[in-house]
């Protein structure tokens, strides 16, 4: 324990002093929040509140980016070899990851819900505690599955190929840039497969529903198996060096933390409450499920 | 008492002994009739340079008792019995595999509490691949390794307490000040040394809040030292302490490293530099193409290539190794990397004999050096190579 609070410690220092970090973390979520607010939202309060669910989840799911970085460039420098001489668990280095993002991003969110009051009086954020519930473990989940595509991949480049691609799916496909109910009815589908599309949708039932979080339970169990798993694997697949060649089925391990959300996708597709759900949101707070010029109009339902 | 009065009676006769020679000589050399006093001070004079020759006597036998102990120990050491001392480090028979290539083939050696202990050899050798099973860091193939009593594999957190290591490939996040660092790390192990006097005593007080990517190569180094010191440690593991650094900077580390011998810590290091083998380490292991090939203390390694002095010429054109080896005064020449290395008995003689065997083949000389053997000397003997391929 002791190890983990140091190794968190310094990691917040560090990053801290980063200038990359400042931008990723306090710049970019407040582009994307003056963004949304002003261009999506108008500044109208009502839309405000429901824009905020994809502003929080885009400040949580950046998370990944910076931890498999960091651990990517940890370990290529040859860093994560020097603490591997000291006794310390993969465990403490994974974890003491988390905890640290978790107190960094924590801020920022919080510097978001005070702006939306304060420069946009909204007056009503649902359920703040659903609202945290569901922002730490976004955190540990999106944080965790950063680590696995870390432990996978050797080098930035790779890394960032990943990153890109899974960045750009989880923004585009799961209601985090275009409500749910604005998407093409195929990718509606899809994007009942991420984990993202669970994790808005709950921000949106909590703030807008007044969900308590353990009425989510499809989104909290599922973000909670997910965290786990993602744990699990990444300390599993924990490497120090870059030299250590991954086992042969490690990339399958990998492809396993995706699981809970197949088996979920299809069970939501089936049941179709999600997507009922969210329409229905939109359509309250947006009006006609239409809530702006850059819906793709060809494809509404 | 039987004892105590021979004692006695010896101590007698020497002092009769003496009593007689001195009344001889001054009875020689002054007439009997002078005075008590003056018979006493010449008797006196004597007396001392006798006492004086004893004495020296007496340090003579403890000296060569000294030397036989010394053998007597070298040799149970050699023998593996005899000796009352425990390795602190033993590895018999690793084997390290990359695939492949097989880095490290049956390494056997022990280092002992107290010692500095080289692993000298060209890259890639299979030295880093070493000493990096014993720190835990790899795991062997074959064999067997102990540190400090501890299997490196079976008990990786009880061994990575009672070792310190300085690491060939690593570094330190950018923004991380130096005080921070070794603060973090000593806050990772049981035993800790106050981390400000490590810094003091490695000349980075001053430097204590610069980040680690504003360090010299020197300071990164000192750096690097004092964290491996954080713990106290009872084996020091340095792989390669002073590659890539400048001249300077490199005898900064030895005056450190030889600091930490005086201070009877047990350090085993690797380097491909021969002044450092020499100058650092009580016994040094050759070792080449993943094999120890020899191994012994400095002196005796070079004891190898006999009492021949070295003479490596380069010449313009190139001739047989054979006629330079019936050379008067040579007793045998080597040709490595282009140059040709003579070993000499006379040395004057030879070179002699080489300007004129060269005037007769219508060679020329470019360049000719001569120097003692040293333990490059050993590898080439060894391997037919240059240590630095």
């Amino acid at each position: 324990m002791k190890t983990i609070l140091k190794l968190a410690t310094v990691r917040i220092r560090i990053t801290l002093r980063n200038k990359t970090f400042l931008f990723f973390s306090l710049v970019m979520p407040m582009a994307i929040f003056f963004l949304y607010t002003g261009v999506l939202a108008r500044g109208k309060p009502e839309a405000v509140r429901y824009w905020m669910g994809p502003i929080l989840s885009f400040t949580v799911m950046g998370t990944f980016w910076g931890l498999s970085m960091q651990l990517v460039t940890w370990r290529e420098q040859g860093i994560l070899r020097r603490f591997r001489l000291a006794p310390i668990a993969p465990s403490s280095m994974i974890i003491s990851s988390i905890l640290a993002n978790y107190l960094l991003i924590m801020p920022t969110v919080i510097l978001e819900l005070l702006l939306a009051r304060f420069i946009y009086n909204v007056t009503s954020f649902g359920n703040l505690i659903s609202v945290f519930v569901l922002v730490i473990l976004g955190i540990t989940a999106f944080g965790a599955m950063g680590l696995v595509v870390a432990s996978v991949t050797n080098t930035m480049q790779e890394t960032q190929i990943i990153n890109q691609l899974l960045w750009f799916a989880l923004i585009f496909l799961s209601g985090a840039t275009i409500p749910l109910a604005a998407l093409p009815h195929m990718v509606q589908r899809i994007g009942l497969f991420l984990p993202a599309t669970y994790f808005v949708y709950g921000l949106q039932r909590a703030m807008l529903a007044d969900a308590h979080w353990y009425t989510l339970g499809t989104v909290v169990v599922s973000l909670l198996a997910w965290a786990a798993l993602a744990a699990f694997i990444s300390s599993q697949l924990f490497r120090w060096e870059p030299e250590v060649k991954l086992p042969r089925n490690a990339k399958l391990w990998a492809v396993a933390t995706i699981l809970p959300f197949v088996l979920l996708g299809i069970w939501s597709n089936q049941n179709g409450k999600v997507l009922s759900t969210s329409a229905n949101m939109a359509s309250s707070y947006l009006g006609e499920g239409r809530p702006t010029e850059n819906t793709p109009p060809a494809d509404k339902r | 008492m039987p004892a105590s009065s021979t004692g006695a009676a010896g101590r007698r006769v020497w002092r009769n002994g003496l009593q007689r020679h001195s009344v001889g000589f001054v009875a020689s050399k002054a007439p009997a009739q002078e005075g008590d006093r003056y018979t006493s001070f010449e008797s006196s004079t004597f007396n001392f340079e006798q006492l004086f020759s004893f004495f020296r006597l007496l340090l003579d036998l403890k000296l060569i008792t000294e030397n036989l102990e010394l053998r007597v120990a070298n040799l149970g050491y050699h023998r593996g019995f005899l000796t009352m001392t425990n390795p602190v480090l033993q590895v018999e028979n690793l084997v390290k595999r990359y695939g492949e290539v097989e880095a490290v083939r049956g390494v056997s050696f022990s280092v002992e509490e107290g010692e500095v202990f080289g692993l000298l050899g060209p890259n890639g050798a299979g030295k880093t691949s070493t000493i990096e099973v014993l720190e835990g860091l790899r795991v062997a193939d074959g064999g067997r390794a102990t540190v400090c009593g501890l299997d490196p594999q079976r008990n990786p957190n009880e061994l990575k307490n009672e070792i310190g290591a300085v690491l060939q490939a690593t570094s330190l996040p950018d923004k991380l000040r130096v005080s921070e660092a070794i603060r973090l790390f000593a806050g990772f192990y049981k035993r800790t040394r106050n981390p400000n006097e490590l810094l003091r005593r490695f000349g980075l007080a001053e430097k204590r809040h610069s980040f680690y990517n504003q360090l010299s190569g020197g300071q990164k180094q000192r750096l690097a030292l004092a964290m491996a010191l954080v713990n106290d440690p009872r084996v020091l593991f340095l792989d390669e302490p002073t590659a890539g650094l400048d001249p300077q900077v490199r005898r900064e580390i030895y005056t450190i490293i030889e600091e930490l011998k005086r201070e009877k810590k047990t350090i085993v290091l690797t380097t491909h530099y021969i002044e450092e083998a020499e100058k650092l380490c009580d016994r040094v292991a050759i070792i080449d193409h993943g094999k120890l090939i020899a191994s012994g203390t400095p002196r005796e390694l070079k004891q190898r290539s006999g009492d021949t002095t070295r003479v490596e010429v380069r010449l313009a054109k190139p001739t047989a190794k054979e006629s330079l080896c019936k050379l008067d005064g040579v007793a045998d020449a080597l040709e490595v990397d282009g140059a040709y290395v003579l070993h000499c008995q006379r040395t004057a003689p030879a070179i002699v004999a080489l300007v004129k065997y060269l005037e007769a083949q219508g060679n020329e000389l470019v360049s000719l050096e001569i120097a003692t053997p040293s333990l490059e000397d050993v590898f080439i003997e060894l391997t037919g190579r240059r240590l630095r391929d």
